[in-house]
Formats: structure tokens, C-alpha cells, sequence
């Protein structure tokens, strides 16, 4: 099958998926319910106790693990392309831990102010990615300088997000699930500041997909095709900070999933432009989380598993299976 | 045309590139030669608009790139650099990226860009490679395609560095006449080459540097002449005759030696 159609089909097959784990997401928990309750459920709404489940618990919690999976996936795509470096994620390079100091300091000084969160979560992010680009552009900006200058201030953003808890006492019981991460609890109004900047992130990754592509082929052969390449790449990096703040900021820190995601795609795609690769990595990143979500709350009923202490399991073997296949290839 | 008007440029506070000027002409090759680390990749660098003087200016067809945009330069000017990547992507989408520049919003390739990419890929060789993944090529093949996407791009000025690095002889011979095509084409070639013998084989004119400095631009002949080959790479050349066909050869200077690890 030619390339093109071959991933038009990966992507539908993934759309499919993406609905089947929605309705399995809905269907479990505490509460099995059967495909006609679940319809019955969310048609009678709140005048039904299925459909206040529904509504009230599984859905916010559905809707809140795509979108993650969404941000924190097409963030990856984006910093893994701009940095040229397939090891690299919003986690890895402490995009994730600069939102979460920026989030324990709103937590900290402004105490219920919830609506500010996504664009706290937002400005953290940018200012770690900028911090840990500025440091590796400085040593050489090789692959091991960006990680290690990533390790460097997500270690130094953690430090500071645990002298607040030193100091704020108060934020201490919100910390540790943020710290962990999950959905549990999570309403749609706490959903509607992160799902706008996920969707405005999303819209821009796909009107400069092509831009995208071609800062793919490296600095100096995108420069000679005409294009922008700081500006650019300063573009991608704020997108990715703020799809990637916009899910920390209700999800806390959930790492690998923009690590893990994009290698997925990457791995049924072939030879695909950045625009499918982005649509591709956004299904499954929803997908993959909405599966971990409900492994989590199913492993150990009717005791909840945080989700981001799954993904770690499932994350930190795939990393060091990534790391290997890439010393492989070196060699080969 | 383009034109180095007392050029001076690097990275930073470090400046690679002293006081240049050189005229490269359209429907001539012109290859820039010299040892490792004297500047040549700075001087295309700074020729095609990607590093900005710092004292100077660069003139494409009469107009300062100072006053060009990038994609006014990209329309101008195509260089193929030293080192690439190997993107996730096929040979076709590749070759397609040469009509970036020629884009606008929402740059979405159109049939004539479609059509301009396969007469490229055709014209190289590599039209039965189109669905192929990049990293699935060969070093030779790789090189080919992204031949392809220069032409594609189908600038009056292309500029290589160091284009022959990894290819085979074969596969270096086949550049050398798909160069002498783009100059039949009166297109303005320039070239880093390492090859002495293929630079003074293949280029109407040669550019010898040394130290970030232009020392002296002329027909293979001249430079030769001038002796700036060998004060440039402290080596002394010895014409040799060959049957059929003679060459230069590089001979030690005196006190030369090879590092060895013992001593």
C-alpha cells in the first residue's frame, strides 16, 4: 500500500480506537454499565443516578485524560522535532517541572484562584524550555547536553516545588497528587482554561505543520529553503510549552507520555509530513491515557491507582528499550 | 551574480571569514578550496544569507541580501550543506520540500510544485525511489535526492559543501557532470571541494583560502601557477604523467611528518 493511504487507514484505525477506549472508559469502574445504560444514562442526565456518574465522574475524567494525552503527546512531537532529538519531551526536559513549580507557586501565594492555573502552568513551561534550550545552545546543544541540562533544572524546578511544600504546609495534600498526577476529581470548569489552550495549540502545530516539516531537515537546509528557523523554532517551543502546561496544570506531573507517544506513531507511520504525524500522536496520546486512566482506577478496585505512577511503570521500560534501539542503530 | 564586497564574518565575537572579495559568476564553477578550518563553510554560510556580516556586504544580482527577505534569498540561492539529517520521510516529500520558498500560506503544495519535484527526481535518477524512506538509501542515493531538492528549488545560484564527502568515485564523477549541467544551464555554481584533483578538474575558477582569508581567485592554471595551493596546505604539487592522462599530486614538504602514537 502506498505510504499516503497507508497512514490515512493508521490514522482511522486509531479514530476507531480512540471511540472504542472512550465508551470501555465509560462503561468501567465501580459501576459496570452495559452499552444501552450508558446511552439511557447520558440521555436521561442528571435526573438518573447512571447519568450523574456519567456526567459528574466519568466523563470529566474521560475528557480530561484526552486532552493530556493530546497536549503532553503533540508537545513531544513538537520538541522532539525542533531539538532534533528523539529522546527529548516535555517531561525530559523539564517543560513539566516548570509548570509544576509555576503551578505550587499559584498554589501557594494565590490560593483558589483556579481560572489562572493553565497560564501559570503555561508561563512555567515556557521559561523551563527556554532555560534548558539556552543552557544546551551554550554547551553545543548535543543530544546529551540537552538531556543532562533538562535533568539539570527539572532537578532544580523540583527543589524549588519542594521548599514551597516546606514553606506552604497548606499545599501539601494537593501537591502530592500533583506530584504524582491523575484526574481524580477533576470538573469541567477546571477543564475549559486547559481544553482552550489545548485546542488554539493544536490548531497552530497544524496551520505550520509544513513549517514544522521543514525545520525537520535540519538548521541550515531549512534555512536555505527560506525559512525562519529561530522564529520558527521559538514558535514550536512556546506551543509545546503551552500544550504541555495547559495538561500539567490539571493533571500535575505526568511524565513519558510525551515521550512514549510520539515513538508509538512513529513507529506504524511511514514517512509521513509532520500534519498526520501531529493527528496521529494526538489520537493515541488520548487514547493511551484514557486506557492508563482506567487501568488505573481497575488494577486495584476499589482502591485507585494515581495514573501518572502507571505511566512511570509502562515509561521507564520503554525509555530504556528507546536508548538501546537507538545505540543499535548508531552501530548498524 | 554574486558579488563579496570586503567580506568579514563568523560565529559570535569569533570571526571566521577576513575581508573578502570575490565575484562568482553566472555559467562558471567555481570551487572553494583550502585545509580544514579556514573558513569555507563560513564563506557559504555567509554568501547565502544564513550567517550576517559583520563587516561587508553580500550582493545577489545587484541587491545587498541585507535587503532580502529569506524566502526572496531561498528564490535566489540554494546551498546544500555539509552535514544533514536523515528526516523520517520519503525521497518524494523530500525532493518536494525544494519548492518550500515558492510557497505561500497555507503551504500547501500545488500541481506545478508536484510536477517541478518529479522532473528533479526523473533528471537525477531516483523517480522509481520516490516511496522510498531516506534512511532506507544508500550514501550515494542519499546525496542524489538531495540533489533533487536543489533543483527542485530552481535558484540561479547553488552552492555545495563539500557535496562529494562519503561518495564513491562513481558516485563523484556523476556530480561532477551534473555540476558542469547547472553551469551549461548558466546557473552561478559554487563549491567546496577537498579533491584538489577534481577541484582544478572540474571548476572554471578557483577560490584558495587560508587562515579565513581570500588568497587568490583565478583559472586552475593561475592558482596553480601562483603557488598559493601549496603556501595554503604546506605541501608542494609535482605534475605527473600518467598513460593517458596527467594529475597533480600532493608531495611533503620538507620536515613534514606524519603524528604517530609512539615516538
Amino acid at each position: 500500500m502506498e505510504s499516503s493511504k497507508r497512514n490515512i487507514f493508521v490514522v482511522l484505525v486509531c479514530t476507531v480506537g480512540l471511540l472504542l477506549a472512550a465508551l470501555l472508559a465509560l462503561s468501567l469502574g465501580a459501576v459496570h454499565f452495559s452499552l444501552p445504560e450508558l446511552l439511557y444514562g447520558l440521555k436521561e442526565g442528571d435526573s438518573s443516578t447512571a447519568g450523574r456518574i456519567l456526567l459528574h465522574v466519568r466523563l470529566p475524567r474521560l475528557l480530561a485524560a484526552a486532552l493530556a494525552g493530546t497536549g503532553l503527546s503533540v508537545s513531544g512531537v513538537l520538541i522532539q522535532t525542533v531539538l532534533q532529538n528523539p529522546l527529548a519531551s516535555p517531561g525530559i526536559i523539564g517543560v513539566n517541572a516548570g509548570a509544576g513549580l509555576s503551578v505550587a507557586l499559584c498554589m501557594a501565594l494565590l490560593p483558589g484562584m483556579i481560572l489562572i492555573l493553565p497560564f501559570a502552568a503555561f508561563l512555567g513551561a515556557l521559561a523551563a524550555v527556554l532555560l534548558v534550550y539556552g543552557v544546551a545552545r551554550r554547551a553545543g546543544a548535543s543530544r546529551i547536553t540537552l538531556v543532562l541540562s533538562g535533568v539539570a533544572i527539572s532537578s532544580l524546578m523540583t527543589a524549588g516545588i519542594n521548599t514551597l511544600a516546606t514553606l506552604y504546609p497548606d499545599i501539601m495534600s494537593g501537591l502530592r497528587d500533583f506530584q504524582s498526577g491523575g484526574f481524580a476529581g477533576v470538573s469541567i470548569g477546571v477543564l475549559i482554561p486547559s481544553g482552550v489552550v489545548t485546542l488554539f495549540g493544536l490548531l497552530v502545530s497544524f496551520l505550520f505543520a509544513g513549517e514544522l516539516d521543514v525545520l525537520s531537515l535540519g538548521e541550515s537546509t531549512a534555512s536555505s529553503l527560506g525559512l525562519p528557523v529561530r522564529f520558527y523554532r521559538f514558535l514550536f517551543l512556546t506551543l509545546a510549552a503551552a500544550l504541555a502546561g495547559a495538561a500539567v496544570s490539571f493533571a500535575g506531573l505526568l511524565g513519558f507520555v510525551g515521550l512514549i507517544v510520539p515513538h508509538m506513531a512513529r513507529l506504524v507511520l511511514r514517512g509521513s509530513g509532520k500534519r498526520v504525524f501531529i493527528a496521529l500522536s494526538a489520537l493515541m496520546g488520548a487514547t493511551f491515557l484514557i486506557l492508563c486512566d482506567t487501568a488505573a482506577r481497575m488494577i486495584f478496585a476499589p482502591f485507585e491507582l494515581p495514573v501518572g505512577i502507571l505511566i512511570a511503570y509502562l515509561g521507564v521500560p520503554f525509555f530504556l528499550w528507546l536508548l538501546f534501539r537507538e545505540r543499535r542503530q548508531r552501530h548498524d | 551574480m554574486i558579488e563579496l564586497k570586503k567580506l568579514s564574518g563568523g560565529y559570535g565575537q569569533f570571526e571566521a571569514v577576513h575581508d573578502v572579495s570575490l565575484s562568482l559568476l553566472n555559467g562558471q564553477i567555481t570551487a572553494v578550496i583550502g585545509p580544514n578550518g579556514c573558513g569555507k563553510s563560513t564563506l557559504l554560510k555567509l554568501c547565502c544569507g544564513q550567517l550576517h556580516p559583520s563587516r561587508g556586504e553580500v550582493l545577489a544580482d545587484g541587491r545587498p541580501l541585507s535587503a532580502l527577505s529569506r524566502t526572496d534569498i531561498a528564490r535566489k540561492i540554494a546551498l546544500l550543506p555539509q552535514s544533514r539529517t536523515v528526516p523520517d520521510i520519503t525521497v518524494g516529500s523530500l525532493v518536494l520540500h525544494g519548492r518550500f520558498p515558492w510557497l505561500d500560506y497555507p503551504r500547501v503544495y500545488r500541481t506545478e510544485d508536484k510536477a517541478a519535484a518529479e522532473e528533479s527526481m526523473k533528471r537525477m535518477g531516483i523517480w522509481e525511489k520516490r516511496h522510498k524512506l531516506l534512511a532506507r538509501l544508500s550514501g550515494g542515493e542519499r546525496q542524489k535526492t538531495y540533489l533533487a531538492m536543489v533543483l527542485a528549488q530552481n535558484t540561479g545560484h547553488v552552492f555545495l559543501d563539500e557535496p562529494t564527502t562519503y561518495l564513491d568515485i562513481a558516485h563523484q564523477l556523476e556530480l561532477l557532470v551534473f555540476l558542469s549541467e547547472l553551469k551549461q544551464e548558466g546557473k552561478c555554481v559554487v563549491t567546496v571541494l577537498h579533491d584538489l584533483g577534481m577541484a582544478l578538474e572540474a571548476a572554471d575558477r578557483i577560490a584558495v583560502m587560508k587562515d579565513g582569508r581570500l588568497m587568490i581567485t583565478g583559472t586552475p592554471e593561475q592558482v596553480i601557477a601562483s603557488g598559493a595551493i601549496e603556501d595554503a596546505f604546506g605541501v608542494k604539487l609535482r605534475r605527473r604523467e600518467q598513460i593517458g592522462f596527467e594529475c597533480l599530486e600532493p608531495q611533503r614538504t620538507e620536515g613534514f611528518r606524519v603524528p604517530t602514537a609512539d615516538p
